[in-house]
């Protein structure tokens, strides 16, 4: 054995690794058994979760703060929330900031107008979308993918190119207030819903998942005699529901959260959306002048809790659209 | 049905040199021209051959061109196009060709159409090259070089940079924990599905004179949002875009995170990697393609920030009445729509140069491969 040890040495020159003319084999845990090693990895697992915890659930509560103070400010009084030292929980729960909100703010008119908005401009572009998709991912005809080409294109352009120009033709239509004419609430929403019946992103998804649709379904519907029309509503569009679906709600969130178009194109306050209600309402003190915090809050709560219920029954389809999407509205 | 349909299909290709002259004349062949088979299983396509039924076909069955499935109803495509296409033009493509048209106009009334004839004014006034003429003389009006330019600029480069970093970091602790994730996943999710007009105002609370965040620093009726000092003001802002912008990322990097193959990790183990360097060699490597789309997307966000400024500082975006010292590029465009519509288009152009700008260069980077 010694022999061989030796000889080895001869081949290899192992600095300082070499002790009394051997070779020690030297390991980092050396004079530990299986067992220790085991439980010191453990520890140090155990530790390293502990902290990634600790870390996590300090930057979640960092997050979901801003919705909490909103909730306690909406119900505490004037007094309280400009005080010296801010207080964590309301001292005396003022429900009543709820009602003078519901007294004083426009909140169902805004909230109307911002439903019967989102609903038609929805509906709008899920018709414009299932009939474009349609005809890019099944139909062939000349120029299609030139044509393909130009609506992708125009993603790349920022709406506020378009906001401009949109602006003239929607004033050309005559939807918006001028020297001869004031605008009615139908025009109103017509300037708000109209422009919006299109979304190239959307056409772009759809047609994917239109693409995913196989051929032999399609050949089958032929084989039974169905139509280009019934095979779209009747096999199409119940497979691509999920999709569908998803479209839907970011365009409901993105009309809730719209803020600069309806500005633009209304001139009467009871004509405009959610956000615009909540950001002119100037929650004034009639007597002081200062802005009184509780009465904003509580109508920021009203705005904000519709959103979160549509998270709550909607949460995978939201998810899953932004996941691909990644665009409000 | 399927099945038969298949097979039918595969013999029909393999058929297709006999019958070429006949489908080249007529797309739609009839099935009784082709051979019929016997029922039983063939080898050479392992296809099984069923007998269904024994009724005679009263009508045959006819199926479209089999080089091509899709239909080649030109007329019937652009039926349906039709209104994306009207759509598209009078929303997409003319306001696009319009709003460079006005950018090159001088003095455009919206209400009239009218102007005033072509110059280049207008892209001199926005960058404080050419004194603007305003009704009582002539006068600077610096708001587009003196605060949007710089304030876009610094929003983009604080906020782009500081969410990226805690979105990855926030995503990959999220992903190596078991207990809660789907809970945190939400809670983390939140801040996308809030009106930022609503948020925004809660961050001006906490920012308030007397708001939390003095209380809890000891910093006495500190100004945050009542100063003329931008920089200041940048603070909260900044801190509200991180808040709001962050779940995206988070939602685009843990899907990246999921779909990394678990080998990579189980090297690093073996080779007894330290955590950083798993994380700076191998996480980030591998999600480079969602890096670097999140870096764009967010890029351009950044640039078009609007909502966020009009939440926390109003409806005139300044600290101080008259001042206009939070405006952005967007902010301008939006602004000055129909009281100085040029500006306005030469601003959105403007804008609209920089972005292709960015979208270029993705372009060129990501032919350059993004990966490893």
């Amino acid at each position: 054995m010694a022999e061989e040890v030796l000889q080895a040495q001869q081949y290899i020159d192992f600095r300082s690794v070499k002790v009394n003319n051997h070779l020690v084999l030297s390991i980092k845990e050396s004079g530990k058994t299986v067992d220790q090693i085991k439980v010191a990895e453990k520890v140090s697992h155990i530790i390293f979760t502990t902290l990634t915890y600790i870390f996590i659930i300090a930057l979640a509560f960092l997050v979901i703060f801003p919705f909490y103070w909103m909730i306690i400010t909406s119900l505490k009084t004037y007094n309280e929330i400009t005080q010296e030292t801010q207080t964590f929980f309301p001292s005396v729960v003022m429900w009543s900031n709820y009602v003078y909100v519901f007294q004083h703010f426009n909140f169902l008119t805004y909230m109307k107008n911002t439903i019967i908005v989102a609903i038609f401009s929805t509906l709008g572009t899920l018709i414009t979308t299932v009939f474009a998709a349609f005809a890019f991912a099944r139909l062939s005809f000349k120029g299609r993918e030139a044509l393909f080409l130009v609506f992708l294109a125009t993603m790349m352009i920022p709406g506020e190119m378009m906001v401009i120009s949109n602006y003239i033709t929607v004033a050309s239509f005559g939807w918006i207030t001028n020297s001869v004419h004031t605008q009615t609430l139908t025009e109103a929403y017509a300037a708000m819903i109209v422009p919006f019946w299109v979304s190239v992103f959307h056409i772009y998804l759809l047609r994917q998942n239109f693409k995913q649709i196989p051929n032999e379904l399609y050949l089958a519907a032929k084989v039974d005699g169905k139509s280009d029309w019934d095979f779209l509503w009747k096999v199409m569009v119940p497979l691509a529901a999920p999709t569908l679906i998803s479209i839907t709600i970011l365009k409901f969130m993105g009309t809730w959260n719209s803020y600069v178009w309806p500005n633009l194109v209304t001139e009467i306050p009871e004509y405009r959306l959610i956000s615009n209600g909540l950001r002119e309402s100037s929650f004034q003190n009639a007597d002081l002048g200062t802005v009184e915090y509780g009465y904003q809050m509580a109508a920021s709560i009203l705005v904000t809790v519709p959103l979160f219920l549509l998270f709550v029954f909607f949460r995978k389809y939201i998810m899953k659209g932004v996941g691909r999407a990644g665009i409000k509205g | 049905m399927g099945t038969e349909l298949l097979s039918f299909l595969k013999r029909k290709k393999r058929d297709k040199a006999n019958l070429a002259s006949k489908v080249e004349r007529n797309p739609l062949v009839e099935v009784e021209t082709v051979p019929i088979y016997e029922p039983g299983y063939y080898e050479d396509d392992k296809s099984i051959v069923r007998l269904v039924s024994n009724k005679k076909i009263k009508k045959p069955y006819k199926v479209t061109g089999i080089d091509d499935v899709a239909s080649k109803n030109n007329w019937k495509a652009w039926l349906y196009l039709a209104p994306v296409i009207v759509l598209v033009v009078i929303f997409l493509l003319y306001p696009l060709i319009n709003t460079i048209f006005i950018a090159f106009t001088k003095n455009y009334n919206y209400a009239a159409g009218t102007h005033e004839g072509f110059t280049l004014e207008n892209f001199g006034v926005i960058l404080h090259i050419i004194p603007y003429r305003s009704a009582d003389g002539e006068a600077w009006m610096d708001f587009f070089v003196k605060y949007a330019i710089p304030n876009t600029f610094i929003i983009t480069i604080v906020t782009v940079p500081v969410s990226l970093v805690l979105a990855l970091i926030i995503s990959v602790a999220l992903n190596s924990i078991k207990a809660f994730q789907k809970a945190l996943q939400t809670v983390f999710f939140l801040p996308y599905v809030t009106n930022a007009v609503a948020i925004g105002m809660v961050f001006a609370v906490l920012f308030d004179d007397q708001g939390l965040i003095n209380w809890l620093f000891h910093l006495d009726g500190f100004h945050w949002l009542y100063q003329v000092d931008t920089s200041i003001a940048m603070v909260p802002l900044c801190l509200f875009i991180v808040w709001n912008s962050m779940p995206f990322k988070i939602l685009i990097l843990l899907s990246g995170l999921q779909g990394v193959d678990k080998q990579y990790y189980q090297a690093a183990q073996i080779d007894a990697a330290p955590k950083w360097k798993v994380l700076l060699k191998i996480t980030v490597p591998l999600l480079s393609p969602q890096i670097f789309y999140l870096m764009i997307t967010s890029f351009i966000g950044a640039f078009k920030e609007y909502n966020s400024i009009v939440a926390l500082f109003g409806k005139a975006g300044e600290t101080l009445a008259g001042q206009k010292n939070m405006y952005t590029i967007v902010f301008y465009v939006y602004d000055n729509i129909s009281s100085q519509t040029s500006y306005a288009a030469a601003a959105a152009v403007f804008l609209f140069v920089v972005i292709l700008i960015f979208t270029f260069i993705q372009f060129w980077v990501s032919n350059k491969r993004v990966h490893y």
